[in-house]
């Protein structure tokens, strides 16, 4: 077991990842910026230590301090939560050099994954299904000419070496496609030194679904899926479990090839990995498999009883997988939604203030993961997610009412934030009857954003 | 003489990028509505407009240094 946890990273998932450690007695270190001295995770951990100015490049994102700090306090091991440098696989690598533990899989399975190309080729020779397109990197007009028998139009062609959205052109034809595969070739090339392309046929409509894997390095199993179709700007905003829109078939099918992905990179710790459902052709896709916790994760542990972050905890403490599939039974249905900083009432304008009076909601089936207290200023400096409100009950629509209940009992004092924007949903027909996708929520606010002018948060 | 302030709380940044020129040169007239600057919240960014006309601008806060709202960040003469 691990003895002396530094967590690299701050808000509400510091806190999380504390309060995990503290449950199976390891001693915590918080490190903070000049700008988080006053925030909760630097509270409750058992000591703490400042890493930098305000700016994550100067802090949170800073290697050598990081790690300057886990000597310093005598920390054998570190957790990089999400963000920051939680998929980084230099962190991971200097991790190891210092001779510390990674919470996490190794820097080589982060670099497989990262890669767009080699995480591609990884799921399909695990028998992962893919979006059509080409197996790795196209080699020129006349084998992209071919792959367009796969995928169709419209197509997609992305620079290898791209991320973010950069260097991606879609054509809806095969003239559109001849003269966009070479500007795309030489734009790639100028922009990331590398014009190496490959192709994607274009899902349309279609459901964001993961599936949850908890790996030891040899065996894998899986905690079955999340469903998070309701974004903004492809952040996910509203997460539930289980999908609605499974079939029993294709739910063990799609679990199935998490677990093989998992297990053929030997994975270690908790990961997702991502799909694309198209409900009419009831197909699902890979998209990429996500190496670390993610924000989303109390939704799985609401329906299978099981602490992730604690489970990771043990396996970079050299345990073995507890856990066989056999003992993963799902019950009910949880949803949880993303408070933060924001004022949906001004196209969700960022919203720095200060906390004045805080009520939370409580009661069966209700939990709140915050970084929140009376007083706390929220600084402009990091991301704006407050806390996350997460709900089970024995089935969606009864987790939708407690979601209702409990959102109406939650004042935050002093801000804006999305709050409204929930309430809304909650009570809104396509979502309670689940008929959503990953674009479905965009069109909603165009429609909606005169209903969302909520009081204070 | 005339300051420019931050109209939010934030990172100060002088480029619309890092690999592009600043808004304003050290010394450079500004025109009521002439962006200056960059004031990046919560992972989204919003350009800093001058609301007042001057010459030689001088800045008081550098590329990438946290500012309050209201805080100055130029000088005009």
């Amino acid at each position: 077991m691990l003895k002396k946890l530094l967590v690299a990273n701050r808000g509400e998932i510091a806190v999380r990842i504390i309060r995990a450690a503290r449950d199976l007695g390891i001693a915590t270190v918080a490190v903070h910026s000049a700008a988080d001295a006053d925030s909760l995770h630097v509270q409750i951990a058992d000591e703490a230590v400042n890493i930098g100015p305000p700016a994550a490049k100067k802090s949170y994102l800073n290697m050598a301090a990081i790690l300057a700090a886990a000597e310093a306090t005598g920390a054998d091991a570190i957790h990089p939560g999400y963000g920051f440098l939680a998929e980084n696989a230099e962190f991971a690598d200097a991790v190891a050099a210092a001779g510390l533990i990674f919470v996490g899989p190794s820097g080589d399975a982060i670099r497989l994954m990262g890669d767009k190309v080699s995480a591609r080729s990884a799921a399909h020779a695990a028998g992962v299904p893919v979006v059509p397109g080409s197996a790795g990197r196209v080699a020129g007009i006349e084998e992209a000419r071919h792959i367009l028998i796969d995928t169709g139009f419209p197509v997609m062609i992305k620079a290898a070496a791209g991320g973010g959205g950069r260097g991606i052109r879609i054509a809806t034809n095969l003239t559109e496609f001849e003269q966009a595969f070479p500007q795309a070739e030489a734009e790639a090339l100028a922009a990331f030194g590398d014009g190496g392309l490959y192709m994607e046929k274009v899902v349309g409509r279609a459901r964001h679904i993961e599936v949850q894997v908890l790996g030891d390095g040899s065996d894998a199993i899986h905690l079955c899926e999340r469903e998070c179709s309701l974004q903004r700007r492809r952040q996910k905003v509203w997460e539930e479990a289980p999908s609605a829109a499974l079939s029993e078939s294709l739910r063990d099918r799609l679990c199935a090839s998490a677990v093989a992905l998992a297990r053929a990179v030997g994975y270690s710790g908790a990961g997702t990995v991502e799909y694309l459902y198209d409900d009419e052709a009831d197909q699902f896709y890979f998209i990429e498999m996500n190496t670390r916790i993610q924000v989303e994760h109390p939704v799985t542990e609401m329906i299978t009883g099981v602490d992730l972050v604690a489970e990771g905890l043990r396996i970079a403490g050299g345990e073995p997988l507890r856990l066989k599939q056999r003992d993963i039974t799902p019950r009910g249905h949880a949803i949880e939604v993303r408070i933060n900083a924001e004022d949906p009432a001004r196209d969700f304008a960022p919203f720095p203030g200060k906390v004045g009076d805080l009520r939370l909601p409580g009661g069966p089936g209700v939990r709140f993961d915050s970084m929140l207290y009376p007083g706390y200023q929220v600084p402009p400096f990091y991301d704006s997610l407050l806390a996350k409100l997460i709900v089970h009950a024995e089935t969606r629509e009864a987790a939708i009412t407690r979601l209702t209940r409990a959102l109406s009992e939650l004042s935050i004092e002093g801000m804006k934030t999305t709050k409204p924007l929930f309430l809304a949903l909650a009570a809104d027909e396509t979502v309670r009857a689940g008929a959503v996708h990953t674009r479905w929520l965009e069109g909603w606010l165009t429609e909606n954003a005169s209903r969302l002018g909520g009081a204070q948060g | 003489m005339a300051q420019i302030l931050s109209p939010l709380p934030g990172t100060f940044y002088r480029a619309p990028s890092p690999d592009k020129p600043p808004y304003k040169a050290d010394g450079d007239a500004v025109a009521v509505g002439d962006v200056i600057g960059l004031i990046e919240v919560m992972k989204s960014f919003h350009e800093v407009t001058s609301e007042v006309a001057g010459t030689n601008i001088r800045f008081s806060v550098d590329n990438e240094e946290p500012v309050m709202a209201g805080a100055p960040l130029a000088d005009l003469d």
